[in-house]
């Protein structure tokens, strides 16, 4: 016991679980009126790092019902946890990201630790940020790097914590995709293909009408991903971070 | 467009009393898709079938050039992807599969379809998920087909593009060959022929300022081995498309003339034409009678595209010369013009004459490839050479004097590139050489070791530093190669 306490407080002061994000402004690729400039974002906290396999199995024991092969084939499809080995974790695998996990699943997780997804915004506004700026989403360099992972072979990803903003998040680019909370806008569980006019957005000359930054590629490519899922698809390339209004956790 | 409208109504009239698509009746058949350059055989169907597609999207490390590795995004594995082929009338039902290791969402817009999108929407595809959807093809002629998920553009930078062909129901004459040929236009981080990994680089796609402009996926993909074949007296069918993104091909083979051009994939040929607009995400079908044999040059006759980019096919016809159609060399004499020509006498001296010097032992399989990705394009693959536009580098009586007595000239020869006019084995060059940029000390010693000893050249090995001081040289010195003559 003695030794578990221990353990638990090392990697407790190790990773800090849970950063602090200022409120502002920020102009998301979509979603902005005609006229409009930016959102206001309140501020909210946000996990540092990725929810770990070992941290998700550590919930699957609390949550039983979720587990592989328990899943209702309504929550998640076949693939989910397609890379754990029956209900262990393949090993070597417990600090990688958990990858293959539904909305469903996903935000599951994050009211079992008295938290949520973050939403579209408030991940975009995050993710804008470099080691440097807090909004280095015009700097082509930056973008440019994020475009990189696209052109790396899958499965040959960086190793983790490569990259920490300057919020002191890491690894929100060039590692995997993330679950946002309203991932596909008006989320019903349902098919989000029948929302034809946002989806065609997506499409051709479509994606630059309306679009904040033309030249945003990788902010193209999150919004192609996010429409293309409904909440109880998994992706072997998509994991997620949980977060709280700041409000919230007092 | 009368066909199709007249198609419609009755098709319209078909809708209102029987439910949509009264295609369970028909009979099933699953498509043959076939990788470039092959084209599936001809359908020798007389009625209407449904016919099932699929196509799986894949995204993988590919060559862009010999030693220029780039991730392709393919319908199927290749760039261009499938070649699929169904008869006017046909009920398509189209499956699209995203490979479950797949990044990103897909989708397919064939320009065949008759709807919105032409599929898109339809199929727009997680990885890991497939889609499915159904279109009755309506209009023959040869349709591009692309991914048009945002952004579109880098999609189809990628390689996400493809042909289909929907067969008349009175089909073109039956030919000795089809063939299936594909221009793109790619943008990595690196210039041509810089090796290793390439990254997408959007900077040049939003200036259309391409690093590679090829065929088929990469430079080199119909060339040697791999060229396109013929025999003479037989007739030949391309395929041609163009998946862009950005550019628009001037599509020519040297030495043919195309007795049939089906302008733009539609319906009605134009003949004997020599060059034809290929637009960016449109076709064009040629047809031409192998007359002679020879190899011919397939290009985007925007020339520097072909000399610098890598839009350069071969067919190789065999089955022997017809003196009739093109006699060969016959004559080549000195000509003096008005002005009486210090030496009017052309020597053409063999190259083995030249050099006497120690010869090196070569790193010949790294030398090849070196050669093969950054000279053999314009110099061929054997040094041959084209004649009227490239020098040979094989024997070449030029190569082995600058190799052995002007060792300067030619490492500035590949730096800097060359122009003027120049002799090389008796004959008469004024072309341009542009420079070769993005090789090292090593490997362009290497390279320069491989050409100077290939091909019945001899001269002594460079080495990593005598090319660092003959760079330095050429460096420093400030003009470039020689202008032309005014
Ligand atoms: C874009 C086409 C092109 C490429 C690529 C190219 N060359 Fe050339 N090269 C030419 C042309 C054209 C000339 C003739 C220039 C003139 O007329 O002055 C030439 C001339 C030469 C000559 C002198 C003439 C002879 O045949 O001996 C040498 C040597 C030569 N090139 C070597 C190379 C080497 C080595 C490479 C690869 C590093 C290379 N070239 C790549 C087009 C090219
Ligand atoms: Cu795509």
């Amino acid at each position: 016991m003695w030794i578990l306490a221990a353990l638990s407080l090392v990697i407790a002061a190790d990773r800090p679980v849970r950063v602090a994000i200022p409120a502002g402004r920020f102009a998301p690729l979509f979603g902005l009126d005609t006229g409009q400039r930016d959102f206001a974002v309140s501020a909210f906290a946000i996990d540092a790092r990725l929810v770990s396999n070992a941290e998700f199995a550590a919930f699957l024991r609390a949550r039983p019902d979720l587990g592989k092969g328990r899943i209702s084939s309504a929550l998640a499809d076949e693939c989910y946890l397609s890379h754990w080995e029956g209900a262990t974790l393949p090993p070597g695998s417990s600090a990688a990201p958990v990858v293959s996990v539904s909305w469903f699943a996903a935000q599951a997780y994050c009211e079992w630790r008295g938290a949520r997804l973050p939403s579209t915004l408030e991940w975009e506004y995050v993710a804008a940020a470099s080691e440097t700026d807090r909004d280095a989403s015009r700097d082509p360099a930056f973008v440019a790097r994020i475009l990189g992972w696209y052109s790396r072979p899958t499965g040959k990803d960086l190793p983790g914590e490569s990259h920490r903003n300057v919020y002191g998040v890491y690894d929100l680019h060039q590692r995997v995709w993330e679950w946002t909370l309203d991932f596909n806008g008006a989320f019903n569980t349902a098919d989000n293909r029948q929302d034809g006019d946002k989806i065609a957005g997506m499409f051709c000359g479509g994606g630059a009408i309306g679009s904040a930054r033309r030249e945003d590629y990788a902010a193209f490519m999150r919004y192609a991903l996010r429409g293309s899922l409904s909440a109880r698809s998994t992706l072997a390339s998509l994991g997620f971070r949980c977060a709280a209004s700041t409000t919230e956790t007092r | 467009m009368k066909t199709s409208l007249s198609l419609m109504t009755t098709l319209a009239m078909m809708l209102a009393c029987a439910p949509a698509f009264a295609a369970a009746e028909l009979p099933l058949e699953k498509a043959t898709l076939t990788e470039p350059p092959n084209v599936p055989p001809p359908i020798t169907r007389t009625s209407a079938a449904k016919v099932l597609v699929e196509l799986e999207v894949i995204e993988k490390v590919g060559q862009l050039a010999d030693g220029v590795d780039y991730v392709f995004w393919t319908y199927g594995g290749t760039v261009p992807g499938r070649f699929i082929r169904v008869r006017e009338g046909d009920t398509v039902e189209f499956w699209l599969m995203n490979h479950q290791n797949n990044k990103l969402p897909h989708n397919i817009d064939l320009h065949a379809v008759t709807g919105p999108g032409g599929g898109a929407a339809s199929t727009f595809t997680a990885p890991g998920h497939k889609t499915r959807f159904t279109f009755k093809a309506l209009n023959p002629g040869l349709y591009i087909y692309h991914c048009a998920t945002a952004p579109v553009g880098m999609h189809i930078a990628n390689g996400m593009y493809g042909l289909i062909y929907v067969q008349p129901t009175t089909p073109l004459p039956k030919v000795d060959r089809e063939y299936y040929v594909v221009q793109g236009d790619f943008y990595t981080e690196g210039d041509f022929g810089a090796k290793g990994g390439q990254a997408f680089s959007m900077k040049r796609a939003i200036d259309e300022n391409p690093s590679y402009v090829v065929f088929n996926g990469s430079a080199g993909s119909l060339t040697g081995d791999r060229a396109l074949k013929g025999k003479v007296g037989e007739t030949v069918r391309l395929f041609i498309g163009n998946g862009g993104p950005n550019l628009v091909s001037s599509f020519h083979v040297i030495g043919e003339i195309f007795d049939k051009v089906f302008t733009e994939g539609g319906s009605r040929p134009q003949e004997n034409v020599q060059t034809t607009i290929v637009p960016a995400g449109g076709s064009a079908i040629v047809e031409y009678k192998l007359d002679t044999d020879g190899t011919y040059i397939l290009v985007d006759h925007s020339i520097f595209r072909t000399f610098n980019k890598g839009s350069l096919g071969m067919m190789k016809v065999e089955g022997g010369q017809n003196k009739d159609v093109y006699s060969g060399k016959e004559l080549d004499e000195s000509y003096l013009g008005d002005e009486s020509v210090a030496s009017a006498v052309l020597p053409n001296r063999p190259a083995a004459a030249v050099a006497k010097a120690p010869t090196a032992k070569p790193d010949a399989a790294a030398g090849k490839s070196l050669y093969m990705a950054n000279c053999s394009m314009c110099h061929q693959q054997n040094g041959e050479g084209i004649p009227g536009a490239f020098p040979p580098l094989a024997a070449s009586d030029f190569l082995n004097n600058i190799a052995n007595k002007n060792r300067l000239d030619l490492v500035a020869t590949v730096l800097k590139g060359r122009t003027g006019k120049i002799t090389v084995n008796g004959k008469e060059y004024n072309g341009v050489m542009t420079p070769v940029s993005g090789l090292g000390d090593a490997d362009l010693a290497t390279l320069l070791t491989y050409v100077s000893n290939q091909w019945g050249n001899k001269a002594p090995a460079f080495s990593k530093d005598e090319i660092k001081k003959l760079r330095d040289a050429v460096m420093t010195a400030a003009p470039a190669a020689p202008s032309p003559p005014h």
